[in-house]
């Protein structure tokens, strides 16, 4: 199972395995690790499962589709390395991925 | 002061199915929402995006289905109170007293919570300092834009809402609009708007730049920008506005002495009562062992919670359960009885 490193804005480390086929955001939510709210439940409304996604990993996810890179403005702090979590869906390909979380989603 | 049978706290699409169910079974209902129009998260989140899994409707959205259940609780006459949240609950000897930010009291004995994930309020900067600035300089709507005349104003946000009140107040103020990256996601009228304003020098536009610092004591002295590559710029403003969308907070219901679990309330499957006799959670707000957070699931929650309300508002009267098709009572409350 992919393992998904997860990375709390003071620094603390949850390292989860997350099934094929979850969200990276259902991920953190469904093993309670806070900073990830996802208020709307993971329908690209909301913009609170805001990640910035590990440097090295962010050209290796699939793209930002224009619905999410509109919801990302609403975020908090965005920079080039944001993602919402809701919108990356686990696969083997992901094993390793680390995504850290901003100061607060909003 | 009103009073009525149950106040219904939320008009999304669960609030306003719970307000059929208590109209159908002879209650009265009361909706406070904080938003300016009804339809919840339905209307302020999704208005556009089709919805597939109500049951009976093969396909609608957010707006058409906030339309139907109007319609479909049309008989019941019931008030909204938009614009408003419950701030306060107390128990007045049989009864609930609800007191909303615009200080209007409601008696009842039943509150039934439907409030999605919290009441909407903007979005704000994540500065540190913020707060000190926020009754006087920067602001998150405009009420009256005579405030801003012949004022610098430094607008931020992509939306329609930022590019609506850069091309307005370019009328009456120094504008500059500043947006964390080069398109804006506003209507495309409106976009053109503005890069015309700009070429004609009637506002400035910044991207991709977004807020850094906001420096001064009482009062903006100046601001500073970054941009993706943390390069830094100060900008003389007297006004910052920001427009980044709506953001859900639970808010004072939390002080309400109801069991929380995170951001949700438990609730009893039976009835959906919280542990406050009288004061019942369903759709989005309410937890239980299997619960999914779906509007169908909220329908049901709401039909139960009423039956409850019936024996709390009416414990000398005996519940009695009724279908629609062939009750003449009900029928006679939904206005759809054939005079014989």
């Amino acid at each position: 199972m992919p393992k998904i490193t997860y990375i709390e804005h003071n620094g603390k480390l949850h390292q989860i395995e997350v099934p094929n086929g979850l969200t990276v955001m259902e991920g953190a939510v469904q093993n309670n690790i806070p900073g990830i709210d996802a208020d709307c439940g993971g329908s690209c409304a909301c913009a609170t499962c805001h990640v910035y996604v590990d440097e090295k990993w962010f050209d290796k996810l699939p793209k930002k589709e224009n619905a999410e890179e509109d919801m990302l403005d609403m975020a908090s702090e965005p920079n080039k390395f944001s993602r919402l979590s809701c919108q990356i869906t686990v696969e083997d390909n992901l094993d390793g991925l680390v995504v850290k979380m901003p100061l607060k989603q909003g | 002061m009103i009073k009525t049978d149950v106040l219904v706290i939320g008009a999304g699409p669960v609030g306003l199915f719970a307000v059929h169910q208590l109209g159908i079974i002879g209650l009265k209902a009361e909706v406070v929402d904080n938003l300016d129009k009804i339809g919840g998260q339905c209307i302020e989140l999704y208005p556009d995006k089709p919805i597939y899994d109500i049951p009976g409707m093969p396909e609608c959205t957010g707006e058409s289905l906030t339309k139907n259940l109007l319609e479909q609780i049309k008989p019941f006459k019931t008030n909204f109170h938009l614009n408003e949240r419950v701030q306060e609950i107390s128990k007045e000897k049989e009864d609930w007293k609800i007191t909303t930010s615009k200080n209007k009291i409601f008696f009842a004995k039943n509150i039934i919570i439907a409030g999605g994930v919290g009441s909407f309020e903007p979005r704000k900067f994540s500065l540190k300092n913020i707060e000190k600035f926020e009754s006087h300089s920067v602001f998150y709507s405009v009420r009256d834009k005579n405030y801003f005349k012949d004022k610098k104003v430094c607008i931020f946000g992509g939306g329609d809402s930022a590019l609506d009140w850069a091309i307005e107040l370019s009328k009456i103020s120094e504008v500059i609009l500043v947006h964390r990256r080069n398109e804006f996601r506003g209507v495309e009228h409106s976009v053109q708007t503005v890069k015309q304003l700009e070429k004609e020098g009637k506002l400035k536009i910044k991207t991709p730049y977004q807020i850094n610092s906001i420096e001064g004591d009482k009062k903006i002295d100046e601001i500073t920008l970054k941009n993706e590559d943390g390069k830094i710029e100060k900008i003389q403003t007297d006004y910052v506005l920001g427009f980044y969308g709506l953001i859900m907070k639970l808010g004072p219901i939390a002080e309400w002495g109801l069991n929380l679990q995170k951001k949700t309330i438990p609730v009893n499957t039976e009835n959906f009562q919280t542990n406050k006799k009288g004061i019942f959670a369903i759709g989005d707000i309410c937890t239980y062992p299997g619960k999914l957070k779906l509007i169908l699931s909220g329908f049901h929650e709401g039909a139960l919670a009423a039956r409850e309300c019936f024996r709390i508002s009416k414990p000398n009267e005996t519940y009695k359960f009724e279908y629609t098709t062939t009750s003449k009572s009900v029928q006679e409350r939904l206005g759809v009885k054939k005079s014989d």
